[in-house]
C-alpha cells in the first residue's frame, strides 16, 4: 500500500519534471496565437504561430530551408575548424613550451580583447562579402575560448601528479598523453561549449550583412519583402542548431570524460 | 647507464680506501657531537658490512637562508625498516625526497644502491627506488589497474593484478579512483609502487591522512608487503607509535641533524599494548617534544 503510493508519488513528479518546463513556452505560444487571431498583434510585427508553421511547410517544399541550413552549418563547422583547431594548438604550444608562452601570449591576450564584431569594417576590405570573410569572422571569435581553455587547462594540471608521473619514469610524449593532456581536456572541452555558442552569434551578423545564401540571407530577403513569418523562421532556425551544438558539445564531454565526478552520478 | 649507477654504489662499499667519503664524515660528527644528549657516535659504526642501501654523507640543504639539513649522514641497511620522526618542518619530508632524487641537496653525496634485477626505471629520481606520497595521486582519468600499470610496459598486466591482488583490491581493477575510499586508494598507491619491484621504497606520510582504524590495517599492510618483498623500507611520519610499530630502526631528525637513532628490538608482529613498546614509544616521542622548535 505504502509502496504503491510512493511508485505514484514517484510517477507523478517524473510527469511534473517533464512536463513543466514545457508549461511556459506553451503558455506563451497559445496567448501569442490568441492575440494575433484577436487582430492585437499585426502581422507586419509578428506573424501568428500557424503563419509560422506555413511558412516552415512551404520553404521546407521548396528546398530552400535544408540548402540554406547546410550553407550556414558548412561556413559555422569551417570556422570552428580553422579557429578552434588553431586555438588548440597554440594552446597546447604556449601551454607546454614556456618560451613560446613568453613571446606569443602577451600579444594574444591583446588581440583578445578586441571584439571579433568591431573587426568587420576591417574583413570587408580585406575579403570584399565573399565566404572568406564569414570564415574569417567565425574562426576568430571561436580561437579565443579554445585557446585560453586549453593554456589554462595545461597549466592546472596538477603539479603532484606530474612530479609523480615523472618519478614512476614517465617522459616526454607518454607524460603528456598519460597525464598532462587527460589533465587538460575538461577545460579544454569547456572552451569548445563557449566556441559553439559563439559561433552561432558570429555566423548571424556576418550573414545578414551581405551574403548570397544561408540563413542570415534567407531571413535578410524575406525582410525586404516583408516576409515576417520567414523572418522569424530563420531566427527558430539558428536558436534549434545552437541548442543542437550545445547537445553535442555535452555528448562530447559525456564520452571523453567518464571519470569525471559530474560523470558519475547515477552508477 | 645501469653499470654507472652500480659503481657508484660500490665505491662506497670499499670503505678503508675511501678517504673521500669518510672526511665528510667525520666533519658532520663535529656540529653532532656538540648536541646535547646521548647521540649514538656515528651511524656508521652502527651498521653492518654490507653495502648500506643508503648512504649519506655530509647533507646540507638549505631554502633561501633557512638550513633545514645540516651535515647529515647516515646509512640505511638494505632489507631494513627505518623510520624517520620529527616536528612539521624538521626537514624529514625534505630529506626523503633528496634521496628519491626529487630535489637535491647542496652539498654531500648521496649514494643509493641499485643492484641488478630491479627493473625500476629511473624517473626524476633514482632506479630502483619508488616514492608513496602524502596523498595517493592517482590519475583520475585512469581505472585502478590502468594507474597500477603506469609507466610499465604494455605486457605486464598480469604483473598489475597480481599487485593490486596483493593489496586487496584485485576486484576494483576496472574502477575509477574516484569512487574509492581513502584508504583504498593508498592501498592503489602501494601497488603501484610495489609493481617495479623497488629495492628501496619511500614511504612521505602516506598514512597521515587516514582515520586510525584505516591506519592501523594499512600498518599491517605495509608490515606483511615489506617481509614478503624484502625491500628497503624507509618512512617517514609524525606518528611515533606507528615508527615504533613498524621500523627496525627510529631516527629522530631535529634542526636538520640526526638527533636519535635508536633500534627497536621488539619481536614481530608487535603488540601496541605491551610494556617495552609502550616505554620505546615513551622515550622518542620525549625525544621529539624535548627541544622547543
Amino acid at each position: 500500500m505504502n509502496a504503491a503510493a510512493a511508485r505514484a508519488g514517484a510517477t507523478r513528479q517524473r510527469l511534473v519534471r517533464v512536463v513543466l518546463p514545457w508549461l511556459v513556452p506553451a503558455l506563451i505560444l497559445a496567448a501569442w496565437e490568441l492575440a494575433s487571431r484577436a487582430g492585437w498583434l499585426s502581422a507586419r510585427i509578428l506573424p501568428e504561430p500557424w503563419a509560422v508553421l506555413q511558412a516552415t511547410g512551404r520553404l521546407v517544399a521548396s528546398g530552400e530551408l535544408a540548402r540554406d541550413t547546410l550553407v550556414s552549418a558548412g561556413r559555422a563547422l569551417a570556422g570552428l575548424a580553422v579557429g578552434g583547431g588553431l586555438g588548440l594548438l597554440l594552446g597546447l604550444l604556449t601551454g607546454l613550451y614556456k618560451p613560446a608562452e613568453t613571446a606569443l601570449d602577451s600579444s594574444l591576450q591583446m588581440v583578445r580583447n578586441i571584439p571579433p564584431l568591431a573587426m568587420i569594417p576591417l574583413v570587408i576590405l580585406w575579403f570584399g562579402i565573399d565566404e572568406g570573410a564569414k570564415l574569417f569572422l567565425v574562426a576568430l571569435g571561436v580561437f579565443f575560448p579554445i585557446y585560453l581553455n586549453t593554456f589554462h587547462g595545461i597549466r592546472s594540471v596538477d603539479p603532484g601528479l606530474i612530479e609523480m608521473a615523472r618519478s614512476y619514469g614517465l617522459r616526454g610524449w607518454e607524460l603528456y598523453r598519460h597525464v598532462i593532456l587527460p589533465g587538460a581536456l575538461p577545460s579544454i572541452l569547456v572552451g569548445l561549449r563557449f566556441s559553439l555558442g559563439l559561433m552561432w552569434v558570429l555566423l548571424i551578423v556576418a550573414e545578414t550583412i551581405s551574403a548570397s545564401s544561408g540563413i542570415g540571407y534567407m531571413t535578410m530577403n524575406a525582410r525586404e519583402f516583408l516576409q515576417t513569418d520567414v523572418v522569424v523562421v530563420g531566427i527558430l532556425l539558428y536558436a534549434l542548431l545552437g541548442k543542437l551544438a550545445d547537445l553535442v558539445a555535452r555528448a562530447l564531454e559525456k564520452a571523453c570524460l567518464p571519470w569525471h565526478p559530474a560523470h558519475q552520478g547515477i552508477r | 647507464m645501469n653499470a654507472l649507477t652500480d659503481a657508484q654504489a660500490l665505491r662506497p662499499a670499499g670503505r678503508p680506501e675511501t678517504p673521500r667519503a669518510a672526511e665528510p664524515a667525520e666533519a658532520a660528527a663535529v656540529p653532532r657531537g656538540a648536541a646535547p644528549g646521548p647521540v649514538p657516535a656515528t651511524a656508521t659504526a652502527a651498521a653492518p658490512l654490507a653495502t648500506p642501501a643508503v648512504r649519506l654523507r655530509g647533507l646540507d640543504k638549505r631554502y633561501g637562508d633557512r638550513p633545514v639539513l645540516r651535515q647529515l649522514s647516515l646509512d640505511i641497511e638494505p632489507g631494513s625498516f627505518v623510520a624517520i620522526v620529527g616536528r612539521s618542518g624538521c626537514g624529514k619530508s625534505t630529506l626523503l625526497r633528496i634521496i628519491a632524487g626529487l630535489e637535491s641537496a647542496d652539498a654531500g653525496e648521496v649514494h643509493v644502491a641499485t643492484p641488478a634485477g630491479s627493473d625500476a626505471r629511473g624517473g626524476a629520481g633514482q632506479p630502483g627506488v619508488r616514492l608513496m606520497f602524502q596523498d595517493p595521486r592517482l590519475l583520475p582519468w585512469k581505472s585502478v589497474i590502468d594507474n597500477v600499470r603506469l609507466g610499465l610496459p604494455r605486457d605486464c598486466l598480469a604483473r598489475a593484478r597480481a599487485a593490486l591482488a596483493d593489496v586487496g583490491l584485485l576486484d576494483r581493477a576496472g574502477d575509477w579512483p574516484a569512487v574509492l575510499s581513502g584508504g583504498q586508494r593508498q592501498r592503489v598507491a602501494l601497488a603501484r609502487a610495489l609493481v617495479h619491484r623497488p629495492q628501496l621504497l619511500l614511504l612521505d606520510e602516506p598514512l597521515g591522512a587516514l582515520d586510525a582504524l584505516t591506519r592501523i590495517e594499512m600498518h599491517g599492510l605495509i608490515e606483511r608487503l615489506w617481509r614478503e618483498h624484502g625491500f628497503t623500507a624507509v618512512l617517514v611520519t609524525h606518528d611515533v607509535q606507528e615508527a615504533v610499530a613498524l621500523a627496525d630502526r627510529v631516527l629522530v631528525i631535529d634542526a636538520g641533524v640526526v638527533d636519535l637513532d635508536r633500534r627497536v628490538p621488539l619481536p614481530r608482529p608487535r603488540g601496541r599494548g605491551t610494556a617495552p613498546f609502550a616505554q620505546l614509544e615513551s622515550e622518542v616521542l620525549g625525544r621529539v617534544l624535548a627541544r622547543p622548535s
